[in-house]
């Protein structure tokens, strides 16, 4: 049984006027992957940039509520940005590798923190790539542009790149609906390795992903989470009819 | 009531309207391509004349001399000295705070208001004639402040003319990075000002520098907003401490050198000078190809 890494209680998220997130209380288990469904505008990427706080650069929102990490609120005053950050690391939907070689791209995060040492670092970039699953791709070419690898390769690298700061937690915006077939398996593959030393949320349009990668899933309709709980019950027996039509394809 | 048209019959007979039509499209097809002839027959014809008449001036002395009456030289190195001492102080002056101003408004206002105000005054300052600006420069610059006729309050003036330059090109530089950049710095926990240092200023670095040829270009084109602040001194600056000293002292740059000479009717150093910037132009707008073309293909 995993211990609770997140804990979100009565969050209420407002864009301007637009209710985004109605009073969403979850746990989210560590050392698990938790998958968020929902039909697009639903509110679930949201909730996913609300664990890290990267509402926080976008206009007008506001947010009530609270969002506990290790029982800790991350919306109190005082909590540094950029430690929440290296503790829970974002993977996006679209592959965004710097325009710099792969070596900076993943060092980016450990020079953020203060990592000076190239020995360090040089260490660093190995056990993140490797992490990730694109080592042997990249060792010979790690001076190279990071734009010069497959849309697959990027997203691996970005998430070697999430890797590298050492986070706990780990968030992922859709990060395979950009990718094709075989990367997204690639991807998938990593997903379960991942999970066994970090706590994983993703979010997710595809239902066959949400089975295959994740222990727990949320359902997310207009705001609200309408059922939650482990992902083999809510798939094989949802007691909402709104969570058994999504989860069957009647909308979304 | 429609008529129809049949297309096919018309190609085999004798079909006036359409004859008709032919003539014009030939007509306005040979204007087009005079017109576009004749541009490049003037920008030809303006070169070839200024090169074959200012080239028989260009010898060693007009570069390295400055013209004397004692020594009985002709020479503009103390304006090009000059012109060097302006391009360098007005880019100090323009740039941080050019770039500066397209970053705040780029990734910082957040107000739509502020910025779309902002906009609108840059916008203003490049359709301002730049005569306009001297008389400003002379005013401010060299009575209220006191920098009297210098290189100093020539590079200010210039400075405020070609800050919109940079900070559009700076705007638009930025606005071409993706945002996926400045989400995935911000995911790894920089800071705004981090990952503006370390991604976005990076990115946008070949549109900033292009911004600050074509500048460059300005400047050294320039001549209305000088002649009244900068002044026209021609003298070489004393080496040593006079190098500083330069900057509080009147200097002419080469357009402004070409007119003063055609002023006093001196057509062949006028000419020299002239071929010196047409040259110099040219340099320009190749480098600026060659970087751009660079550029991209680094960026591809």
């Amino acid at each position: 049984m995993n211990g609770i890494k997140i804990e979100t209680t009565d969050l209420n998220l407002y864009y301007g006027n637009h209710h985004a997130l109605k009073a969403v209380t979850m746990d989210i288990r560590a050392d698990a992957v938790t998958a968020l469904i929902g039909p697009s505008g639903c509110g679930k990427s949201t909730f996913l940039k609300a664990l890290n706080r990267m509402n926080d650069l976008t206009k007008g929102v506001r947010i009530t509520g609270r969002v506990r990490l290790d029982g800790v609120d991350i919306y109190a005053s005082g909590v540094d940005m950029t430690a929440l950050r290296r503790r829970v690391g974002m993977v996006f939907q679209q592959p965004n590798p710097f325009p710099m070689s792969i070596y900076d791209n993943i060092a980016y995060g450990p020079r953020i923190h203060g990592e000076k040492s190239r020995a360090r670092l040089d260490a660093v970039v190995e056990r993140s790539l490797r992490r990730a699953a694109i080592w042997e791709e990249t060792k010979d070419r790690l001076k190279k542009p990071a734009a010069g690898l497959s849309g697959g390769q990027q997203q691996r690298l970005c998430i070697a790149r999430a890797l590298a700061v050492e986070p706990e937690v780990l968030l992922m915006d859709e990060p395979t609906s950009a990718l094709d077939p075989a990367s997204t398996l690639k991807i998938e593959e990593l997903l379960l390795q991942l999970k066994r030393s970090y706590t994983v949320v993703i979010v997710t349009h595809n239902m066959q992903q949400a089975a295959r990668v994740a222990d727990d899933t949320a359902f997310f309709l207009a705001g609200e989470v309408i059922e939650k709980g482990r992902t083999k019950r809510l798939f094989s027996g949802a007691q909402d009819t709104r969570t058994r039509d999504y989860i069957a394809g009647r909308y979304g | 009531m429609t008529r129809k048209v049949n297309y096919s019959a018309s190609l085999c007979r004798h079909d006036f309207g359409l004859l008709h039509a032919r003539i014009k499209d030939a007509v306005a097809y040979t204007a087009i391509y005079l017109a576009a002839f004749y541009a490049v027959l003037v920008l030809a014809g303006i070169i070839l004349y200024v090169f074959a008449k200012g080239f028989p001036v260009l010898d060693l002395p007009f570069f390295t001399t400055v013209t004397s009456v004692v020594n009985g030289t002709v020479g503009i190195a103390g304006n090009m000295v000059n012109t060097v001492y302006i391009v360098v102080l007005t880019l100090i002056a323009a740039v941080p705070t050019g770039v500066g101003a397209a970053v705040w408004l780029n990734e910082y206002a957040a107000s739509c208001k502020a910025v779309r105000l902002i906009e609108f005054a840059t916008e203003t300052l490049t359709g301002i004639p730049s005569i306009v600006f001297g008389m400003f420069g002379m005013v401010f610059f060299g009575t209220t402040l006191g920098l009297g006729y210098s290189i100093l309050t020539g590079a200010l003036t210039l400075s405020l003319m070609i800050l919109p330059l940079i900070t559009r090109s700076t705007q638009e530089a930025l606005r071409a990075v993706p945002d996926g950049y400045r989400d995935g710095a911000i995911g790894m926990g920089a800071t705004k000002w981090h990952m503006i240092r370390t991604i976005l200023l990076p990115s946008a670095m070949p549109g900033i520098v292009t911004g600050i040829l074509l500048a460059v270009g300005r400047i050294v084109g320039e001549s209305a907003a000088l002649l009244f602040t900068a002044g026209s001194g021609y003298l070489l600056p004393d080496v040593g401490s006079g190098l500083v000293h330069k900057i509080m002292e009147s200097g002419g740059t080469l357009t402004i050198q070409m007119y003063l000479s055609m002023a006093r009717a001196e057509y062949d150093t006028a000419f020299g000078i002239a071929a010196v910037l047409l040259c110099m132009v040219l340099a320009f707008n190749l480098l600026l190809k060659l970087l751009t073309r660079r550029w991209n293909r680094i960026s591809r």
